[in-house]
């Protein structure tokens, strides 16, 4: 399958990428890792006239902590979280995001930068940064930054609140303190599947009590879910196992699966139900071992 | 639309080359380069097919177009047999009888490639995992396993039996 033609660009500066985004307007699309653009060029689902490859600029792949936030830059490639050293030991519930995205080779490539700027509820890093409380921060005319709350970013069927001239460019988390832990896990029916139903979990013990709490939903509504009702009730309590079902069985009524290959609607919302159950014990037990 | 000319190194040779953008990696690397070892399975990023080596990491050549790898080098089952020896990976495949059609054996070698360069002693369970994005429909993996063990013992030195 072969791609409309296109013109392409390989700027080697973010202000040389924003210019071409201001001069082509709708008619480019940022290229980064392309493992969903490419497919979607050779589909002819999108036909871009300009194609802005990122790759070649400097100084936007990193993973570090930084003035109390963890700074992820944007074409951070897959296979680098899986692997970075400071997120299998700090942060759990990047690798159990990671290992589930695609497949090793297409984790060579793809970033994630662009799986939050596609826009997709199916994509998994949307409901961690939901669960994380991430910022996304976007880089527009003279270098000037944004910083957009994750609950902000997510806007519509492959839309986000990036402005046609911006590029997302870091991802930063606060670093959740002492007695944190993270899981996530996503149903799929085989290797690069996307979810069937997916959850991500982060929350914080202090004494048995559950002072922070996020979780949000891969796959099973039109945007990635926050899950808030579930999060209210956990909040401030000792999570028992009545409590624990309580705020499952809210997420499985709150989301808004569709039938499909993967499964009933009646089906996705009893998996979400029993996915967050599973989530929050293994994020307690990560944030008891921390 | 313009074509671009880039240069890119194939299996250490050195290539110039002016192409459409939207020319894909993949038919590069069969049309141009008349490196036809590497297949065109699924086209979708699925079977991993077309799995080659860009820059030392493994990468689906049909989800690349042929100027992302401007500048880069990369590897091809045409590049692994050194002075007429077959690549450990390439010996172990036929070996252990790691194939039967052949379709997959190339983008499948490749990815071994870069799982055992970066874990030359992986168990069965991370050869699994490792390869988890290359479908064979003829062997059900257990022959491949063998065959990137035996591999990775021979590459250890160590004594290899099929």
């Amino acid at each position: 399958m072969i791609a409309q033609s296109f013109d392409y660009e390989s700027p080697g500066t973010i202000a040389e990428a924003i210019s071409l985004l201001q001069k082509y307007g709708d008619e480019a699309k940022i290229l980064s890792g392309g493992h969903s653009l490419i497919p979607m060029m050779k589909l002819r689902f999108a036909r871009p006239g300009y194609v802005i490859d990122i790759n070649n600029i400097p100084g936007l792949s990193y993973i570090k902590e930084e003035d109390g936030y963890l700074k992820i830059g944007a074409l951070t490639r897959e296979s680098e979280i899986e692997h970075s050293g400071l997120l299998k030991s700090k942060y759990p519930i990047f690798g159990d995001v990671s290992k589930l995205i695609a497949d090793p080779s297409v984790r060579n490539m793809g970033t994630i930068g662009g799986n939050l700027a596609h826009g997709d509820a199916a994509n998994d890093h949307p409901a961690a940064m939901l669960a994380l409380r991430a910022e996304i921060v976007a880089t527009g005319e003279g270098d000037q930054q944004r910083v957009i709350p994750i609950d902000e970013f997510f806007q519509g069927f492959f839309a986000t609140a990036l402005k046609p001239d911006e590029i997302l460019t870091e991802i930063r988390i606060p670093i959740p303190p002492e007695g944190s832990g993270g899981a996530y896990h996503k149903l799929e029916r085989k290797v690069g599947d996307y979810a069937t139903a997916g959850v991500a979990v982060q929350l914080m013990l202090d004494y048995g009590v559950c002072t922070y709490i996020g979780i949000g939903l891969t796959n099973v509504s039109a945007l990635p879910l926050r899950a808030s009702r579930s999060e209210e009730i956990l909040l401030g309590k000792t999570l028992t196992d009545d409590l624990i079902n309580e705020s499952a069985q809210y997420a499985s009524e709150d989301c808004s699966p569709s039938t499909d290959l993967r499964g009933s609607e009646e089906y996705k919302r009893a998996m979400v139900k029993e996915l967050l159950i599973r989530m929050v014990h293994r994020a307690m037990d990560r944030a008891v071992a921390e | 639309m313009s074509k671009k000319s880039i240069t890119l190194k194939a299996n250490g040779a050195e290539h110039n080359v002016i192409v459409e953008p939207r020319l894909l990696l993949v038919h590069l690397i069969r049309e141009v380069l008349n490196l036809t070892g590497t297949h065109i399975g699924c086209d979708t990023s699925n079977c991993g097919a077309c799995t080659i080596l860009l820059n030392g990491k493994s990468v689906k050549s049909c989800t690349l177009f042929a100027v992302q790898a401007n500048g880069k080098e990369i590897t091809t089952i045409e590049g692994l047999a050194q002075g007429g020896q077959l690549h450990p990976l390439q010996e172990g495949f036929k070996e252990c009888h790691g194939l039967q059609c052949g379709f997959c054996t190339p983008g499948m070698i490749m990815r071994s490639c870069e799982l055992l360069a970066n874990n030359p002693d992986p168990t069965e369970e991370e050869i699994r995992w490792g390869i988890s994005g290359n479908l064979c429909r003829c062997t059900g993996y257990n022959n491949i396993v063998k065959a990137v063990q035996y591999a990775a013992n021979k590459m250890k030195g160590e004594a290899v039996t099929a």
